[in-house]
């Protein structure tokens, strides 16, 4: 049983430029194994190094999220149409930091006058 | 290498400076030419993320998915996104990087004090590891429109 995937833009490299690609399964976890198989490369960009789905890779079946169905034991039919999504985000070096029970709000640049302001005098903390 | 018409780059940039001190970010449509990807239309997008905006943004899957489908409607590929970097660099963070896919560009700008700065833009390797800048070729010719009627909508 094929069932069609579709593949976003920046992975359709890796697929021959394929916009879509039938594979054989029953589940969205044996479709996205079996494209894995096909396209190795594809692996490092769909899961973590654990082997768990990136967290911005969103894998639905038709117009649900499979985090919301059955996660990868998602049965999956012919009629169905899988697609891969990813979140889009991102971010400037800001981090937080937690220094015994308070959480500054710090960058790289940060000096550490003020990082001890943020400790010592911060009317947030 | 990644074009760009001047146009559509102060486009950009007045919506970082609108959105200041939070993140803006949006989708570039584009075709992938001989020299390199050359953007065609522009379309801004909220910023989804709900705490910490002055620090992140995001785009939802299903903002994604009606990028794809107005990418598709105009003949066109999603080349890449931009986002804005409020008082800091105009370079990609880790937190970029580990949400980044290849191929696409990032474009970057940084917003200093309200007013835009710097412009970049990056491209994560296949391996993951970094990202590597792109030169921004500007095009100072009105930006061509490739289809009638697109501009409305939400398009900037």
């Amino acid at each position: 049983m094929a069932v069609k995937v579709l593949i976003p833009t920046p992975l359709r490299p890796y697929t021959n430029k394929e916009r879509s690609v039938f594979l054989s399964g029953t589940t969205a976890g044996e479709l996205l194994n079996e494209l894995t198989t096909q396209f190795p490369v594809l692996k490092q960009h769909l899961y973590s190094g654990d082997g768990t789905l990136r967290s911005y890779v969103n894998v639905y079946v038709n117009d649900d999220d499979i985090r919301y169905l059955q996660q990868e034991q998602t049965p999956v039919t012919e009629k169905d149409t899988v697609s891969i999504i990813p979140s889009i985000a991102g971010g400037n070096r800001q981090c937080r930091l937690k220094v015994e029970g308070l959480t500054l709000e710090i960058q790289k640049t940060t000096s550490k006058k003020r990082i001890e302001w943020l400790i010592n005098e911060s009317p947030i903390n | 290498m990644i074009t760009i018409a001047l146009t559509q780059l102060n486009q950009i940039k007045a919506h970082a400076s609108a959105t200041y001190p939070e993140e803006c970010c949006g989708v570039l449509f584009g075709e992938e030419g001989e020299s390199g990807k050359i953007v065609r239309e522009i379309l801004d997008i909220p910023n989804a993320k709900e705490e910490n905006r002055e620090r992140r943004f995001l785009i939802t899957p299903e903002e994604y998915r009606r990028s794809e489908q107005e990418a598709e409607r105009l003949g066109l590929e999603v080349l890449g996104f931009y986002h804005s970097h409020p008082d800091h660099p105009a370079r990609p963070s880790q937190f970029d990087l580990e949400h980044a896919m290849p191929w696409w560009s990032y474009v970057i700008v940084s917003v200093k004090k309200g007013m835009p700065a710097d412009v970049t833009s990056w491209s994560l390797d296949d391996d993951r590891r970094e990202f590597r800048e792109e030169k921004i070729a500007v095009d100072e010719r009105e930006a061509r429109r490739v289809m009638p009627g697109v501009g409305s909508g939400g398009m900037l």
